[in-house]
Formats: structure tokens, C-alpha cells, sequence
């Protein structure tokens, strides 16, 4: 089939594709294809969202009541340190681009494969390997240091599994390095004649962004990670003032990574609504060269602002201030970026499908949680809701409110290429409302509690604070049933679902002009571009999704 | 093919820079204990300790190994399998010449109590101080170059692989890339050398 620009022709799905081209567990476990190494690891990042939200469960549960009644200190100590190095480190920083960024990049530029497919297969390994390690941690005893993992209660007061957690990150860092470093290359080298940087989707350019952030940001943790075990187990001083050492320096060397980190997890989160936003408004984004270029400049300044995690550490006022002024300076392009997709609203052709209800819910939700990382960038507030429920509804307004948000909506949006069939559209927008009313509930009395004063960490409080944490624990409960749903009629869809077109929506980019589920080698010719993102047809030609055959293509077409 | 071996190329240079990114930490810990009064001070004493000789001969060691390594891919590029493999095979007893270097220096650390955390003895002027700028530095020095030699074992490992393969002749004019990609990961390894000679044995060099 010709690739034109007629982005809104089905074409019938091949009798062979990738799902269906070979069949047992080898050829799933020593798979090169991008696409079942990106399946791959949807099935592990699932994994282990289940186990963090296990253990959010039981912190939620532990806070119904003032007193520490479920669980000893020591316990809770435990439940917090390890949703939190789990739903990081093996659930949001994978996410989209080991998900999504491995099936969808080399489809969006006209590409056959990632640039190094073993490389690709080796890092889920690593993720494997780490995922069992830390698996191993929590199994047999746990870590209790945050996930932060600060020295000295991490280098030499600690009795719990700190040795194999951080050997754990250390080495699901280097899946994440991997990845990142096929995705620069990839980009760089084997986009499809005609696409140039600036017809990318601007998916890809976010997950560029993200990538450096991976190469350059990673290692740092990597080398802190070791920095601490030598501590640890050999007790060489290098944050110990024994020795003439200073703890702040690991917050410093920390803190470097782990800031980049959350760009890590929000910059792909935002390519994601990039798409759906031009998709489901039937427009080109407003401003693409805005928005592409704002990725790169949250990459470079994500690296310069990791001192305001310092601010009440000791450190130099006057590092406070530039840090806090720079922090100011890092939301200017995401700001950009939700700016942009607002303007695309305007005279769009708004559609209310699953994915654009995750869109909507990521633009307000990102904005509060963006907003109230500003409150903390300032110094003066800072000292006051630091290490309180403020910082931690801030953070999860982002990575729950924006990134998580952003991972469901684009998985809606391109489950039927993934998989072939489309989910079913009611349960898709309840699910979405679900989720959107109990993150609410969930978080917004979080910002108030912190604001009161109720610190974090902490498994007993004060009881005036008991029915905002009621509250929460309450819109916990409906979160839960909401992130459940769609696992269900995922899984349903795949036996039970209506086969999809190979351009449902219909989208632009080059992964909707080959057929849902792709075939091996993902295109038949190599497709030559010759027209700009987001070229969608005006409004009065194109057809929109209502308009086009549904159901088995092959019967329709 | 040429477009996979831009793409390898590139690949490698990111990897490095991920290596710079991976030394940093250390050499930022190394920046930050030595910008402090103290342990400008006393981080040259401590570097007094080490010998700069074994240090100096191993800078000439490794330097002289990456000219064997550019020779290698050099004679890849001609089509010399004799000249590859004798290449690959110096750089590889050079590297190694090195580490036995290094680990005679780390034995002489553990004879003459030198090891930090585990039998420290400091002998200089200041009872303060000196015993805990001094455990800091031998704390860098062996994590450098510890760090250091484990890369270097790598790449060890990583050219007798290619040594055996160039001996069975998979290496071309036209295809010679892992050469090329594992020359460029060696001159790294060499270039994080030339800087931790100077910071970790040349502190006040004329002093001593």
C-alpha cells in the first residue's frame, strides 16, 4: 500500500503481524521487535504498579486514624520508602518510554526498528534483573530510608535492605540508559526520507528530550548509588564527617540526578498529550516549533535546578536564591507547552474520546501541580510546607495528576494499533472520570494538610487533621477502582473487542498508515514524507472517526 | 551499512558521555573536599604518600597503549590481519602491565597502612585534620582508580574478544567498526587517566 497523504485510508490488517508472526515464550523472551520488547515491558511496569499501589494502599489505610494502629513505625517507615522506589523507579520512569516511546518511535518516523534491537531487548533484561533484585529487597525485610535514601541514616545507621535496593536502582539506571541511548540514535539516524526534525511528531521530539535527560542525568545516580554501598560496606567516608565528609554532598549528588528525574517522567507524559490534544481538536498544534524546542529547554534547565530540594539542608542562602530563581525559570516552557495546547482548543473541532478526557484531566491537573512547584520554589514558602503533605500533593499532582494521566490516555489512543482492537469507548470514559474524581480527592487535601502543618512521613498525626486524611484515603478507594477498569477491558478487548481500522481517529502521524496491529517490519515500502506535521485536512473534507467504516475493515473496505 | 555505522558510532560517543557523567560524581566529591581550606592542605600531603614514580610510568603505560590501539584500527583500515591482531595484542599486555602496576601500589597501600576504614595510620603534622582529610583522600584514590581499573578490566575483556576475532579474520577494510568503537571507549579509559594522575599524585608536586 502506498504511504500518501491520504492519512485517513484504512488499510486491512496483513494476515501475519507482529503479534501473530511467531508464537511461544522464546519468541516473546529473545524478541528484537520493538514492539513486543515495548509489550514487554507493559506487562513488568504493570507489575509493579500493582506492587506500589499495594503499598500505597496500606499507607492510605494506616491514615485513616491518627494513631499508628495498623502498623509499627518501623513498618510504615517501610510501606513509604518502597512505594516510592518502586512507583519511580520501576513504574513512572519506565512508563512511557519503554511502553510507549519503544512501539511508537521508529512507526512515527517511517523506521523498520529502534537503532540497536538487541540493545533494546538487553534493557529489559537489566529492568528484569533489577526489578528481581529489588523484588528480593522488599521480600526479605525491606528498606526504611525514604526513597531518597539519605546519608547518614542510609550509610551507617540503617538496619534494613539498603545494600541490595541500591544495588537494585543501580542497575534498572542502566536499563534506563540504554533506552535512552538507542532513542537519540534511532531519532538521529533513521527517520524516513522527507522526515525532517521538524515534521517529527512532537512525541518523538519529547522523547529526544527525555533521552538526554536519561544518558547524562542517570549515571550520576548510578555513581552516588556506589558512592553509598562503599559507605555502607566498607566503610569508606566519603559523606561521613568522621573522615571530614559532609552529608549535604549527597543531597547535592542526589538531587542532581533525581530532579532530571522528574522530567524523566513528565516530558514524555507531554508529547503524549501533544498528540492527543492535535488529534482529538482535528489541528495542528499551536506553535510546534514552540513546543518542540521547549522540550529541549526543559531538559537543559531540568539539570540546573536541583538545589531546591536543598533549600532547608544548610546550604548557602545565596545558592537558595539563584537555585530558586532558576527553578522560576524551568517552568517558563512547560507553561509554553500548556499554553500551546489551549491555543489548539481554539476553533478545534474538540472530541470528549477516552483520550482526550486524560488530555483535559493533564492539563488542569499538571497546571496545579505545576503552579504549586512554584509555591515551593520560593524560598520563603518553602521553609515553611517543606517535608509537609504540600510537597508530596504537588508531586503527585504531577507524576499521578500529569504523567500517569498522560501514560492512560495515550495508551487509549493507540491501543488499537498496539493491539488491533479498540477498548470499549463508555468504560473508557468512566474509567477516565473515575480516576479524575478520585485523584481529586485523593491529593487536593493533601495540599491543605501539608499547609496546616501535617509532615510527612510520619504513620501518627495530629486529630485535627483526620478527615482531610479520611478524605483521602476515600478518593484513594476510587482511584484504585478506576486504574482497575481499564486492566480489565484492556485484557477484555484483546479476545472481545471490535478490530480496529488501521486509522480509527483518524491521526496523521506515519504510525496510522500501516495497519492495526502492524506488521513485523512495521511498513511495507518505506514511507516518503512530503507533507508537515499535523496536516489534517479541513474540517469540511476529511472525515472525522464517526464518519469512517467501523468494524472488521476487511469486510468494509 | 553506513548508515549503521554512523548510528554505532554515535551510540558509542553517548555512552561516553554517560562515562564522563559517571566519573563526575567522584571528581565532584574529589572538587568539593578539596576547595575546603583543610583539605587543600592536607589532600597534598596525603598525595605525598602515593609514588608518583609508578604513577608516572603508568601515565606512559597507557598513552603508550592507545597508540597501539590507533595502530590497530589502522591497520583494520589497510587490511593487515597480522598487524591488527599484534596490535590488539599490546594494547592488550600494555593494559594489563598497567594493572599490575596498580595493584602493586594497592598492596604497598595495605602493607604500609594506607587504607582507609580499615588500618589507617596517619603520621603527618596535623592531629585534627590530617587523620580525616587524609582517610578522604585514599577513599578517592582507591574509588578513582578503582573505578578506573575496573574500566580498564573491561576493556581488556573487550579487546581479547576482538583480538580472536580479527585473528579468524572477520575484520575488513569495509567493516571494521568494533575495532574502531572499542578504540574509542580505550582512549576514554586513557583520558580519565591523564586527569586523575595529576589531581590524585601531582598535588604540590614541587613541595614534595
Amino acid at each position: 500500500m502506498e504511504i500518501n497523504q491520504e492519512y485517513h485510508e484504512q488499510i486491512p490488517p496483513p494476515k501475519v503481524h507482529y503479534l501473530n508472526n511467531h508464537y511461544g515464550w522464546k519468541s516473546w523472551l529473545f524478541t528484537v521487535d520493538h514492539k513486543r520488547i515495548g509489550l514487554l515491558y507493559l506487562v513488568s511496569i504493570t507489575l509493579f504498579f500493582f506492587l506500589g499501589g499495594a503499598f500505597a494502599t496500606l499507607i492510605r489505610l494506616e491514615l485513616l486514624t491518627p494513631q499508628g494502629d495498623l502498623v509499627s513505625s518501623e513498618t510504615y517507615n517501610k510501606l513509604f520508602t518502597m512505594h516510592g522506589i518502586v512507583m519511580v523507579f520501576f513504574f513512572l520512569i519506565p512508563s512511557i518510554p519503554a511502553v510507549l516511546g519503544n512501539f511508537l518511535i521508529p512507526l512515527m518516523i517511517g523506521a523498520k526498528d529502534v537503532a540497536f534491537p538487541r540493545l533494546n531487548l538487553l534493557s529489559w533484561y537489566i529492568f528484569i534483573v533489577a526489578g528481581i533484585m529489588m523484588l528480593y529487597a522488599i521480600l526479605s525485610g525491606g528498606v526504611d530510608t525514604g526513597w531518597t535514601f539519605y546519608v547518614p541514616l542510609s550509610t551507617s545507621f540503617d538496619h534494613t535492605n539498603v545494600t541490595w535496593a541500591g544495588l537494585a536502582i543501580f542497575v534498572a539506571g542502566f536499563s534506563s540508559i540504554l533506552t535512552g541511548l538507542n532513542f537519540i540514535v534511532t531519532i538521529h539516524t533513521m527517520r524516513a526520507p522527507g522526515m525532517t526534525w521538524f515534521r517529527l511528531p512532537l512525541f518523538c521530539w519529547s522523547m529526544y528530550a527525555t533521552s538526554i535527560i536519561q544518558v547524562l542525568g542517570t549515571p550520576v545516580l548510578a555513581i552516588t548509588l556506589v558512592t553509598v554501598l562503599l559507605e555502607r560496606l566498607l566503610h569508606l567516608g566519603i559523606f561521613d564527617p568522621n573522615y571530614g565528609g559532609d552529608p549535604v554532598l549527597f543531597q547535592h549528588l542526589f538531587w542532581f540526578y533525581s530532579h532530571p528525574a522528574v522530567y524523566i517522567m513528565i516530558l514524555p507524559s507531554m508529547g503524549v498529550i501533544s498528540e492527543l490534544v492535535a488529534n482529538m481538536t482535528r489541528k495542528r498544534i499551536f506553535g510546534y516549533s514552540f513546543v518542540a524546542f521547549s522540550s529541549i529547554a526543559i531538559a537543559v534547565f531540568g539539570f540546573l535546578v536541583w538545589g531546591h530540594h536543598l533549600f532547608v539542608s544548610g546550604q548557602s542562602v545565596y545558592a537558595g536564591m539563584v537555585f530558586s530563581f532558576l527553578s522560576y525559570a524551568v517552568a517558563i516552557p512547560s507553561a509554553v507547552k500548556v499554553f500551546n495546547w489551549t491555543a489548539t482548543l481554539y476553533k478545534g473541532s474538540v472530541s470528549l474520546d477516552t483520550p482526550m478526557l486524560y488530555a483535559f484531566g493533564f492539563i488542569g491537573l499538571f497546571t496545579i501541580g505545576g503552579m504549586t512547584g512554584l509555591f515551593l520554589a520560593a524560598l520563603g514558602i518553602d521553609v515553611h510546607v517543606t517535608d509537609t503533605y504540600f510537597v508530596v500533593a504537588h508531586f503527585h499532582y504531577i507524576m499521578v495528576g500529569g504523567a500517569v494521566m498522560g501514560y492512560l490516555g495515550g495508551m487509549h489512543f493507540w491501543w488499537p494499533k498496539i493491539s488491533g482492537r479498540m477498548y470499549p469507548e463508555g468504560w473508557g470514559r468512566f474509567s477516565a472520570l473515575l480516576i479524575f474524581v478520585g485523584f481529586n480527592l485523593t491529593f487536593f487535601p493533601q495540599f491543605i494538610l501539608g499547609y496546616e502543618g501535617m509532615p510527612r512521613r510520619y504513620h501518627i498525626y495530629d486529630p485535627q487533621f483526620q478527615v482531610l486524611n479520611v478524605m483521602s484515603s476515600a478518593g484513594a478507594s476510587i482511584l484504585a477502582v478506576g486504574y482497575l477498569l481499564p486492566m480489565v477491558y484492556f485484557v477484555w478487548s484483546m479476545r472481545y473487542g471490535p478490530h480496529a481500522s488501521s486509522n480509527p481517529w483518524p491521526g496523521t502521524g506515519l504510525e496510522w498508515r500501516t495497519s492495526s496491529p502492524p506488521p513485523p517490519h512495521n511498513f511495507d515500502e518505506t514511507p516518503v514524507v512530503t507533507w508537515e506535521a499535523y496536516e489534517f485536512a479541513p474540517m469540511h473534507e476529511a472525515p472525522t472517526a464517526s464518519q469512517l467504516p467501523t468494524g472488521d475493515p476487511i469486510v468494509s473496505s | 551499512m553506513e548508515q549503521q555505522r554512523e548510528a554505532s558510532t554515535i551510540g558509542m560517543w553517548l555512552f561516553l558521555a554517560t562515562e564522563i557523567m559517571f566519573f563526575g560524581g567522584l571528581f565532584t566529591g574529589y572538587t568539593v573536599y578539596r576547595s575546603m581550606p583543610a583539605g587543600a592542605r592536607i589532600f597534598a600531603e596525603a598525595s605525598h604518600r602515593l609514588d608518583v614514580i609508578l604513577g608516572a610510568v603508568n601515565t606512559g603505560v597507557l598513552i603508550c597503549s592507545s597508540l597501539t590501539m590507533v595502530l590497530a584500527v589502522y591497520a583494520a583500515q589497510v587490511g593487515s590481519r597480522k598487524l591488527q591482531v599484534a596490535f590488539l595484542v599490546l594494547t592488550i599486555a600494555l593494559g594489563s602491565v598497567f594493572l599490575g602496576i596498580k595493584a602493586k601500589e594497592y598492596h604497598d597501600k595495605f602493607v604500609h597502612n594506607e587504607v582507609p576504614g580499615y588500618n589507617f595510620k596517619y603520621d603527618g603534622p596535623d592531629p585534627v585534620q590530617g587523620p580525616k582529610f587524609e582517610q578522604m583522600f585514599f577513599t578517592f584514590y582507591f574509588a578513582m582508580t578503582g573505578l578506573h581499573a575496573l574500566h580498564m578490566v573491561i576493556g581488556i575483556v573487550l579487546l581479547t574478544i576482538l583480538a580472536v576475532r580479527a585473528y579468524k579474520g572477520a575484520f575488513t577494510p569495509e567493516y571494521h567498526s568494533p575495532i574502531e568503537l572499542t578504540g574509542l571507549y580505550w582512549h576514554f579509559v586513557d583520558i580519565v587517566w591523564i586527569f586523575l594522575f595529576p589531581l590524585l599524585y601531582l598535588i604540590g608536586f614541587h613541595e614534595r
